[in-house]
């Protein structure tokens, strides 16, 4: 059986970091929550992000699910929510709601404090405590099945599909295998692919589900009157050599491997334990993609690039993998796993097997690339006000 | 790696595929050896990019993977470079609403 050294939380879940996480509300607070990060200790982790202190109301609570979602993630071990004091968010009901995992869960107003000074001091305090509680937690053998692992994809070029999202799509398989969860998302990249995904749905509900969820997101060009070829795929992708908006969804689906679809999530939505692959619907923007699934639960995630990325994210360890043999070399250091290797014929079994035992590594402890250099990119995704309209049932 | 690497320079993914992917920067008239035939690079093609290598009609389907990734926007000749100056989406296309009389 394949196993990990986890941290065990009150709500029964295995957290691979042991992390105080800083919660800012909005843009207001996000510069003082992330200087008290800074200044409380190691294991101190702000999610500084750019919304607004009183957005429209399905924006709030698609925020709130964020913000509660991270708090909720077993990598969190005591959170810190901290508020300028005039937002519509409610940041008493995001710490309850974090609170009901069991774990030690504070607020702060920055208004209430007296101002930013006062509020750093306060926090840092507040976050100092916080670590004395999850220092007390050490860590046991967990079972792989209790894994939730994201797969994400960014700056893809024609290798993505060809060697590193392949590769990943193995290592899913064999978490799948050993009982655990696997979630990738992006629909706008399900376009052109989605009758492969829709074959492997467990039931009709989810198959029909997935696909008015992609005509949703092609008929957004279509109501604009624009088509999707200026921004799908990316100037860079094109350069990379992806041609076509299918192209990409091809290549962008293998990611998640090959076993059945047994659900679909809304973004940043709670993933099951245990649930075998399960996609979430977000949009095709990576950081924020990566960010709803690490408020779905994901305690590590797979990123898969072929031009090149840095990012990571704060609260789970980001694996970067590439299948572009230029990008391995000139960005080594950011690089987590080679995956160019299938070019000169190494299996895409074999690199999955190597990927699949460094999430095991990683879970259980050991740092990737973008944890050493502390790349931590957090952004929460924005309703449009297309999006906004549906919603109302506008439109 | 999936598929077949034809001459040591294009990556033929499924059978039914009417492309290779470049798996090295090519110059013009490097040769892939087909089933059939063998085909002669006609220009540059960068690391990653597509190559034609049978006949293919303007409207006719671009297949990648065993799927189809476009259509072909004018006729492209074996060897010739195959992106976005003769290979169009069909998917996601608002800016045909109107002329076809979808939503709009």
């Amino acid at each position: 059986m394949a196993t990990f050294e986890g941290y065990p939380r009150p709500d029964g879940r295995a957290g691979v970091r042991n992390y105080v996480a800083v919660l800012p509300t909005s843009v207001a607070a996000s510069a003082i929550a992330k200087r008290i990060a800074d200044r409380a200790g190691d294991d101190v982790r702000a999610t500084p992000h750019q919304m607004g202190t009183d957005p429209p109301s399905a924006t709030r609570k698609q925020i709130e699910r964020v913000l509660v979602g991270v708090g909720r993630n077993p990598n969190v071990g005591a959170a810190l929510v901290v508020e300028l004091g005039t937002e519509s968010i409610d940041a008493d009901g995001v710490a309850d709601s974090i609170a009901k995992t069991g774990k030690p869960t504070e607020t702060l107003s920055i208004r209430e404090a007296g101002g930013t000074t006062a509020a750093v001091a306060d926090g840092e305090s507040i976050a100092r405590e916080l670590q004395v509680d999850t220092a007390g937690v050490s860590r046991q053998e967990r079972d792989a099945g209790e894994l939730v692992f994201g797969v994400e994809c960014g700056g893809s070029d024609a290798t993505s599909g060809i060697a590193a999202n392949p590769a990943v799509g193995a290592a899913c398989d064999r978490l799948v295998r050993d009982g655990g969860t696997a979630s990738f998302s992006e629909t706008p990249e399900f376009i052109g692919a989605e009758h492969i995904l829709a074959d492997r749905c467990v039931d009709d509900e989810l198959r029909e589900r997935l696909l008015d969820r992609v005509e949703r997101r092609e008929s957004t060009a279509q109501l604009m009157g624009v088509d999707l070829r200026g921004a799908q795929p990316t100037p860079g992708n094109q350069e990379g050599g992806l041609t076509t908006i299918e192209e990409k969804s091809l290549g962008a689906i293998s990611k998640g491997g090959t076993t059945p679809v047994r659900g679909l999530v809304e973004y940043a939505e709670s993933l099951p334990v245990g649930g075998g692959l399960v996609l979430m619907d977000t949009p095709g923007y990576d950081v924020e993609s990566v960010v709803g699934k690490v408020a779905g639960g994901a305690q590590v995630i797979a990123f898969t690039t072929g031009r090149g990325s840095t990012t990571g994210n704060p609260i789970a360890p980001v694996i970067k993998v590439t299948g572009n043999p230029k990008t391995a070399a000139k960005m080594r250091s950011n690089m987590d796993v080679d995956a160019s290797t299938v070019i000169d014929g190494e299996s895409i079994d074999s690199v999955g097997e190597r990927i699949y035992e460094m999430l095991l590594r990683v879970a259980g402890g050991e740092p990737t690339a973008a944890e050493i250099r502390r790349l931590e990119e957090f952004a929460i995704n924005e309703l449009q006000p297309n999006e906004l309209a549906e919603l109302r049932g506008g439109a | 790696m999936k598929g077949e690497v034809l001459g040591g320079l294009g990556l033929h993914m499924a059978e039914t595929d009417n492309v290779v992917t470049a798996i090295d920067d090519l110059e013009t008239g490097a040769t892939i050896p087909t089933a059939d035939e063998t085909i002669e690079v006609g220009e540059d093609v960068p690391f990653g990019h597509k190559i034609a290598i049978v006949p293919i009609e303007r409207g006719e389907r671009i297949v990648k993977y065993g799927e189809t990734i476009g259509e072909a926007s004018e006729p492209i000749d074996p060897g010739e470079w195959v992106h976005t100056h003769n290979c169009e989406s069909t998917r996601g296309r608002g800016d045909l609403a109107d002329a076809t009389g979808g939503s709009a």
